[in-house]
């Protein structure tokens, strides 16, 4: 997925602002290798080979191992995921089961009415 | 008296981490539980925050306990700016690595609920701040936050829950902040998962006076005062007035100082006060109680002693001119800084206000010799219960630090001078009672000393004057077993001067 993602980034002018703007970079934030933090990795990678196929980049933190990283995003639950791109920044709480309200989260589907 | 009989118990209690707080450890028998979750709760502005991070600054620079306050409302600039108001500045001690501040955001805006979670990444930042400080104390404020941020309740409490059972097996003595709720203590419940001590302040206004009210609801394995105690926040942080007394513990001295008056010395055993004792001196609007408060502070500074005057009536250019008047110089005092006055009006602030102020200064400047003139006037800000509770209070602050206080009090009716509207005079330990009667078309003044404990007294009522020269008792004079006051005192002396020359001169002729 890398090399994808760097070879859309060399594209210049008009086009690269484009693809920036459909560019996802993401990071779930996770507590060591719990069933929780195991079913929210397969969770988001099921959602981005399905919607996000080629722009997307996912870093995982594990905050059992870098605990200085967690007030930089202003994490509390977790598992969390944080959509850094594109802006405006969005905070998925959860393991992500609920594909419905993460795509909403993600603003891959529009926003109900309700919510 | 309570207190007293408490003492065995507190031995036995749980083990306890001082908040500094004047007066909060006082009334907890020495500080929060140690190494459990406290609750504080309380309405908007009545200060839990400032509370808990007076229990972090105080930790980590008179315990060595070093801190972590975690935000959930204000920012850390915030913070900061608001508590360097109070000398409570709390970055200083951030960059010495004795307190660690974190600012927790909850957007709701921002979050999207996907599916199950825990809060762990709040315990893992906790834990790392923990960490970086090695603290031992936390503040949480106002965690309740939460609930605006995350939608699931039930996910919440059980995560609470578990946080305040994690704060306990590390070991961490902590302040949980919360919000009043509608009839509970907390708008959501903390008080069912925090149960080693709850504190709960309030912040009212009593006749246009805003007074704040601190009590400890509970506090498990110890005995705790349970009234309701005032406390005032100022430019020092809080401070706690409980109401109950200090008990009557302090020692005693058996030292004398001079009244200021060598004549009125004479009157109470001939050597003047206790030090250390109390004097109250009543007496009518003009009937020269703050002559007699000028003369005890200044014999005070001509010992070399430094006196505090705490002026309610007269500011201190006022009260040094009218000194003047009597022959009294108080500049040279006020000079070389032995005397210093500090005029407010009773109704600057409440009586909260007053007597926290008087116990800094008292601690402060560390004087020997106090006048509070007059305490009448504090009954304006306060009803005559809480005056008299206060004063009690301030009494025995003085007497246990040896201060020999005097207080003035004016009275109303001419026909009871012995009724002080305050009812403090079983406090006292002299009372000089001065009264200015009109009698044939004359003022008299008259000065007697109504009780002077421990000492052997005048029991009579005796004339003075106050002249450009000073206050001077007169001699007594007596005629056929009376004593003469005012003009009847003038004519037999002069009567006296008149039978007296002939008899002088007879040898002459």
């Amino acid at each position: 997925m890398s090399p994808k993602a760097g070879r859309r980034a060399r594209k210049p002018g008009k086009a690269r602002a484009a693809t920036d703007r459909d560019f996802y970079d993401l990071r779930l934030y996770i507590a060591g290798q719990t069933a929780r933090s195991l079913a929210a990795l397969a969770n988001l990678q099921k959602i981005c080979d399905e919607h996000l196929e080629g722009r997307y980049r996912i870093e995982v933190i594990d905050l059992l191992e870098r605990p200085q990283l967690a007030s930089g995003d202003q994490i509390l639950a977790l598992p969390t995921l944080v959509r850094k791109l594109p802006e405006p920044i969005r905070k998925l709480v959860g393991d992500l089961s609920n594909t419905e309200r993460a795509l909403v989260g993600l603003d891959l589907r529009p926003r109900s009415p309700a919510t | 008296m309570a207190k007293t009989a408490a003492r065995p118990a507190l031995v036995r209690s749980v083990p306890k981490s001082p908040t500094g707080i004047q007066g909060l450890d006082e009334i907890t028998g020495g500080g929060l539980p140690r190494g459990r979750p406290t609750l504080v709760c309380g309405g908007p502005g009545c200060g839990k925050t400032i509370l808990g991070m007076e229990f972090l600054i105080n930790g980590a620079r008179q315990f060595d306990e070093p801190g972590v306050f975690m935000s959930f409302e204000e920012t850390i600039e915030d913070l900061a700016m608001n508590f360097a108001s109070l000398g409570l500045d709390p970055r200083p001690l951030s960059v010495h690595k004795k307190l660690a501040l974190d600012y927790v955001r909850i957007e709701p805006n921002e979050i999207q609920e996907t599916g199950a979670y825990d809060l762990d990444g709040l315990f893992i930042r906790l834990g790392h701040a923990i960490d970086s400080v090695g603290a031992k104390r936390v503040v949480l404020d106002t965690i309740e936050t939460l609930f605006a941020g995350l939608s699931d309740t039930r996910v919440l409490r059980a995560e609470l829950r578990r946080l305040f059972n994690w704060l306990r097996t590390k070991g961490v003595t902590a302040i949980v902040t919360g919000e009043r709720g509608e009839g509970t203590m907390t708008r959501h419940g903390l008080e069912e998962y925090i149960t080693d001590c709850v504190i709960m302040l309030d912040h009212r206004v009593v006749e246009q006076n805003a007074t704040r009210r601190l009590r400890v609801v509970k506090y498990r394995g110890s005995t705790h005062g349970a009234n309701e105690s005032p406390f005032f926040i100022d430019e020092s942080g809080i401070s706690v007035l409980p109401i109950t007394s200090l008990g009557l513990q302090h020692s005693v001295s058996p030292g004398r100082l001079s009244t200021g008056v060598p004549a009125l010395d004479e009157m109470v055993g001939g050597k003047g006060y206790f030090r250390g004792s109390s004097i109250l001196v009543t007496g009518t609007a003009g009937s020269g109680k703050t002559s007699l408060a000028g003369y005890f502070a200044e014999a005070g500074c001509r010992r070399g002693e430094s006196a505090l005057y705490f002026a309610f009536e007269e500011s201190a250019a006022q009260i040094t001119r009218n000194m003047q008047s009597i022959g009294l110089d108080l500049e040279p005092c006020l000079r070389k800084g032995l005397l210093q006055i500090h005029a407010a009006r009773p109704t600057t602030s409440g009586l909260e206000g007053h007597l926290s102020a008087m116990h800094r200064l008292v601690e402060e400047k560390k004087p020997r010799v106090v006048v509070v003139d007059p305490i009448s006037n504090l009954i304006a800000v306060g009803t005559s219960l809480e005056v008299k509770a206060m004063l009690a209070r301030l009494i025995d602050f003085m007497k246990v630090r040896q201060v020999t206080a005097l207080f003035t009090s004016l009275t109303i009716d001419e026909g009871y001078p012995e009724g002080t509207d305050i009812g403090i005079s079983s406090f006292m330990d002299t009372w000089l009672v001065l009264r200015n009667i009109e009698r044939n078309g004359e003022r008299i003044r008259t000065l007697d000393v109504l009780k002077s404990r421990g000492m052997p007294h005048s029991n009579q009522v005796r004339e003075f004057v106050l002249t450009s020269q000073g206050l001077q008792l007169l001699d007594v004079v007596r005629d056929h077993g009376r004593v003469l006051i005012g003009s009847e005192r003038s004519a037999h002396v002069a009567v006296d001067a008149v039978l007296a020359r002939p008899e002088k001169r007879a040898p002459r002729r």
